[in-house]
């Protein structure tokens, strides 16, 4: 059995790590703050944004853009995967690569060449470690504060590998925040463009006689033509937002529990030790009775 | 003017301005345009500019927009922008730094790239608006 002082030090180094795991949870938790003003301050531009493609999309028709058509074969994808750079974030990571490496085995069974855009060093690590082909690799954004300018940037490449054919489709690996206590890996087709939602009906035609026609300026076409980049770009930014929000949820539910984790085996040792003490304690008594008892007789 | 026209000015990151105004005068990719309310439903692409509006209290305001689109309806505009800065808000000293190092870059790449070329234009050309608007102030 171990002595009462390696309880001690066990419970002493318990302790400490409770400290740094509740540090953790508490700048995750402050992090997360921010990160959730970011995607409320997201919403509204989203919104409009979707709510302006929808009238447009149904105006302009299908077929005017290079960006909605489907490749009659698929020969060559990119996977955007958005991973967190740390880890000690519970099961994070690993369902985000999980769902990227179920998606390889599917798509591999149909002979297709695979590439990866990396956001993330976990991710990036995992497709090092199984020789994934890296087309490039952005470190240091989700988890951290990042512009607009991050996704339209990386969004622009990928907008253009798919108009000059070095990728059929583009799919982003992300996690979706539902709520504090979930979030689920997702994957999104986002090139070619998958048919847009039009507009509500009822909103059209009930509350708002004018919102029937616009005049566009340029022509709807050109117009569509330069929205349908940045909606990728709204797509994708959205992606690592909900990805760094869900990283930082998913940081603070794991330090949380580990700091239960570390309150419980500060208890059980405390019993442990004490437990030890006192029978130590009435080792000695028995002792002290015992030398009395024979000094009487 | 039968009333004033609802005005939001949206970015990625956040709401820049979101007020009832007199005038909004946008600048389009073809030409600027004024909206007064009751305007005919109309979308158009922003170059980038500066945008000016009147607001309740007759005050002329300028809004700094690096390029976007616009939807006018009759009761509101929505001006959607990568980015937008009200002009007190301009960072000056950023707009000078990021001047130079574009003048800077134009000057090694001279048409190396097409990509890194238009990239560099277009932030030497948001700087000179910044600064531009930022300097105009009485």
């Amino acid at each position: 059995m171990a002595t009462l002082k390696d309880v001690l030090i066990k419970i002493g180094a318990v302790k400490k790590t409770k400290q740094i795991t509740k540090a953790m949870g508490m700048v995750a938790t402050s992090k997360l703050r921010g990160a959730q003003q970011n995607m409320d301050g997201f919403r509204p531009y989203a919104g409009k944004f979707a709510e302006v493609l929808g009238s447009l999309a149904e105006k302009a028709g299908e077929g005017s853009s290079p960006l909605l058509v489907p490749r009659e074969e698929v020969k060559k994808i990119n996977i955007v995967l958005c991973t967190s750079d740390r880890g000690l974030c519970g099961g994070f990571n690993v369902n985000l690569i999980t769902a990227a490496n179920d998606f390889v085995k599917e798509s591999s069974e149909q002979e297709v060449h695979i590439s990866f855009t990396n956001f993330g060093k976990k991710g990036r690590d995992w497709c090092r470690k199984n020789k994934m082909q890296i087309d490039s690799e952005h470190l240091g954004i989700v988890g951290a504060k990042f512009s607009f300018n991050i996704a339209s940037t990386a969004g622009q490449k990928l907008v253009d590998g798919f108009l000059d054919e070095t990728y059929d489709e583009v799919y982003v690996v992300y996690s979706e925040f539902v709520s504090m206590a979930r979030q689920t890996a997702k994957v999104k087709q986002i090139l070619p463009i998958p048919p847009i939602e039009t507009a509500e009906e009822e909103e059209v035609d009930t509350e708002n006689p004018y919102q029937a026609e616009h005049i566009c300026e340029p022509s709807p076409k050109e117009l569509l033509g330069d929205l349908l980049p940045r909606h990728v770009y709204v797509q994708f930014f959205s992606a690592l937002l909900e990805t760094s929000t869900s990283e930082h949820a998913a940081r603070m539910a794991a330090m949380d529990n580990a700091t239960k984790a570390c309150d419980d085996m500060v208890d059980s040792l405390t019993l442990a030790y004490n437990k030890a003490r006192q029978s130590a304690i009435t080792a000695e008594l028995m002792d002290i009775v015992g030398g009395a008892e024979a000094l009487k007789g | 003017m039968a009333g004033n026209i609802r005005l939001e000015v949206v970015t990625p990151e956040k709401s820049v301005v979101s007020e009832d105004v007199k005038i909004v005068v946008a600048p389009g990719n073809l030409g600027d345009f004024g909206v007064l309310i009751g305007h005919t439903p109309f979308l158009s692409t922003l170059k980038v500019g500066s945008l000016r509006y009147i607001d309740g209290n007759n005050t002329e305001r300028y809004v700094f927009i690096s390029g976007g689109f616009a939807e006018a309806l009759p009761d509101k505009v929505t001006v959607l922008a990568e980015s937008a800065e009200r002009r007190r808000d301009i960072d000056i000293q950023r707009a000078k730094t990021s001047l130079e190092r574009a003048q800077k870059r134009l000057a090694d790449i001279s048409k190396k790239e097409d990509f890194d070329f238009m990239r560099a234009r277009t932030a030497l050309e948001r700087a000179l608006h910044r600064i531009k608007l930022s300097g105009s102030r009485a």
